[in-house]
Parts: structure tokens; sequence; C-alpha cells
């Protein structure tokens, strides 16, 4: 069962720029060979910790969207612990959350069409009320 | 403390002020009259409604990424604020609540603020 999930982690921040791409490459490298596939991968940089982690107070965030099984989730948590450089993760499953939305999205749009179009039929007249104008002037010139 | 009260109920002042001029313009009616009167006690000040500013702006998602919309539900000392307080509905402080811990776990948002 495929599912989506996002996983945030944390890479201490005295890393090289090379490292941390060496790494994430290889978290992909994993992904794709467990059966996932990676959705979207984003680096959001350094940032300041709310609280102190392991010694640091800054780290680089990366976040990376995921279509992956639960067992596969679990081997990716289970590396991210052991990865030396990797200080904080956490990993949500998105799936049900963003069905909830469609869900939602998908009432609210319903809902607007009602309001809609009552606002598009007085819309049409003014469109429709310039073109007898150039005729009446044409009658009487 | 009453930051987090102000500015959830920023929303809601444009919505109090068109029924409080309606209701008191009108031949002057003593406030008993009014017929939804908050609490019943105090007459003197009007307490504003709160409105829910998810329910309000039509925030759907409450993700624990966007940290400057959580933080405007937690406390100084890094609480998350009661729904007394905000006047965030039930449904919205329940994900909200999820998306401040997960935020929290992800050093977006101090567990505890250190002074």
């Amino acid at each position: 069962m495929q599912r989506t999930y996002e996983i945030m982690f944390i890479v201490r921040p005295d890393i090289l720029d090379e490292d941390l791409d060496k790494l994430i490459a290889g978290l992909e490298g994993n992904i794709t060979q467990g059966g996932g596939s990676i959705k979207s991968l984003e680096k959001l940089g350094r940032r300041k910790l709310a609280y102190t982690v392991k010694k640091f107070n800054d780290g680089n965030y990366v976040l990376l969207t995921i279509l992956a099984d639960g067992s596969l989730v679990g081997e990716i948590e289970r590396r991210l612990r052991v990865s030396e450089p990797v200080i904080k993760f956490i990993s949500v499953r998105m799936d049900e959350e963003e069905k909830r939305v469609a869900k939602i999205k998908a009432i609210r749009a319903t809902r607007k069409k009602l309001s809609a179009q009552p606002a598009a039929a007085p819309a049409a007249p003014v469109e429709a009320a310039p073109a007898p104008a150039p005729a009446a002037e044409a009658a009487s010139a | 403390m009453a930051d987090e009260i102000s500015t959830p109920s920023a929303p809601s002042t444009s919505r109090s002020e068109g029924s409080g001029p309606g209701s008191s313009g009108p031949g002057g009616r003593p406030p008993a009259g009014r017929p939804s009167g908050p609490g019943g006690g105090g007459r003197k000040f009007f307490r504003r409604k709160k409105v829910c500013k998810f329910c309000v702006e039509k925030i759907d998602a409450i993700h624990y990424r966007d940290v400057r919309l959580l933080q405007q539900f937690v406390a100084e000392r890094g609480k998350i604020v009661p729904r007394r307080l905000t006047g965030v509905c039930t449904t919205h402080q329940r994900g909200l609540a999820r998306a401040i811990k997960q935020a929290r776990n992800i050093a977006l948002l101090p567990f505890a603020a250190r002074y």
C-alpha cells in the first residue's frame, strides 16, 4: 500500500555542501530501491533551532515528500537514526490529510457555483448593451 | 498574553462593528433589549464575539511547517494557548495542537522557552 509521507530531517550545521548532497543522494537511492518514489525534495536551508539538539543551535533542514510503503518508511527512519550527521527527523503521513482537504475544497467549489450564478446573470446584459448602441448611431447617421 | 488574545480576534473587528451600531442606532434601545448579550453580567462593555481564525480565513490544512501561523497560538513560554482565549473552534484546535506538537518535535517551536 503506497502512501504519501513527508520526512523532514535536520542535518548538523558544520557539514559540507557536497557531503549533504551525498547524504541526500544515498537516501534517494534507498527509497527508489525499496520500491518507493520521490515526489519532491526541498532543502530549506540553515535555520535556528528552537532548542539545543546535540549541542547544536542551528541546523540544515531538508524536506522530502515520498510515496512509499509503511515498511519502507520504517527502514528510512532506521537509516536516519543510524546516520551520524542527521540530528533529528520526523516522518508524517500526509495522504489522509490531503484527502480531507481535497474533500473540503470540493464541497466549497460546489457552494461557490451557486453563489456565482446570480452574479454571472447580470453581467451578461451589460455585455449585450453596448452592441445595440453602434446600431443606433448608424441609424441616426 | 494580551498579544495572543488580540491577534486572533482581529479579523472579527469588521464583523462586530457591523452589528454594533445597527442594534444601538435605531431608537437608542437599552442594552437589555439586545437579543444575544454575551455573558449577561457585563453590561458596561461589549465583549466581542471571538471567531475561529481558520474558519474565517478558510485555512484547511494546519501544517507543522508554517511556524508563523503556529506561533500565533503559542504563548510566550511555548505553551499552547487554550481555545477559550483564542476563539479557535474545536476541530481546528485539535489540528492545531497536533501541528504544534509536531513542530516542537522537529525543533521549529520550543517545548519551553528559556529565560
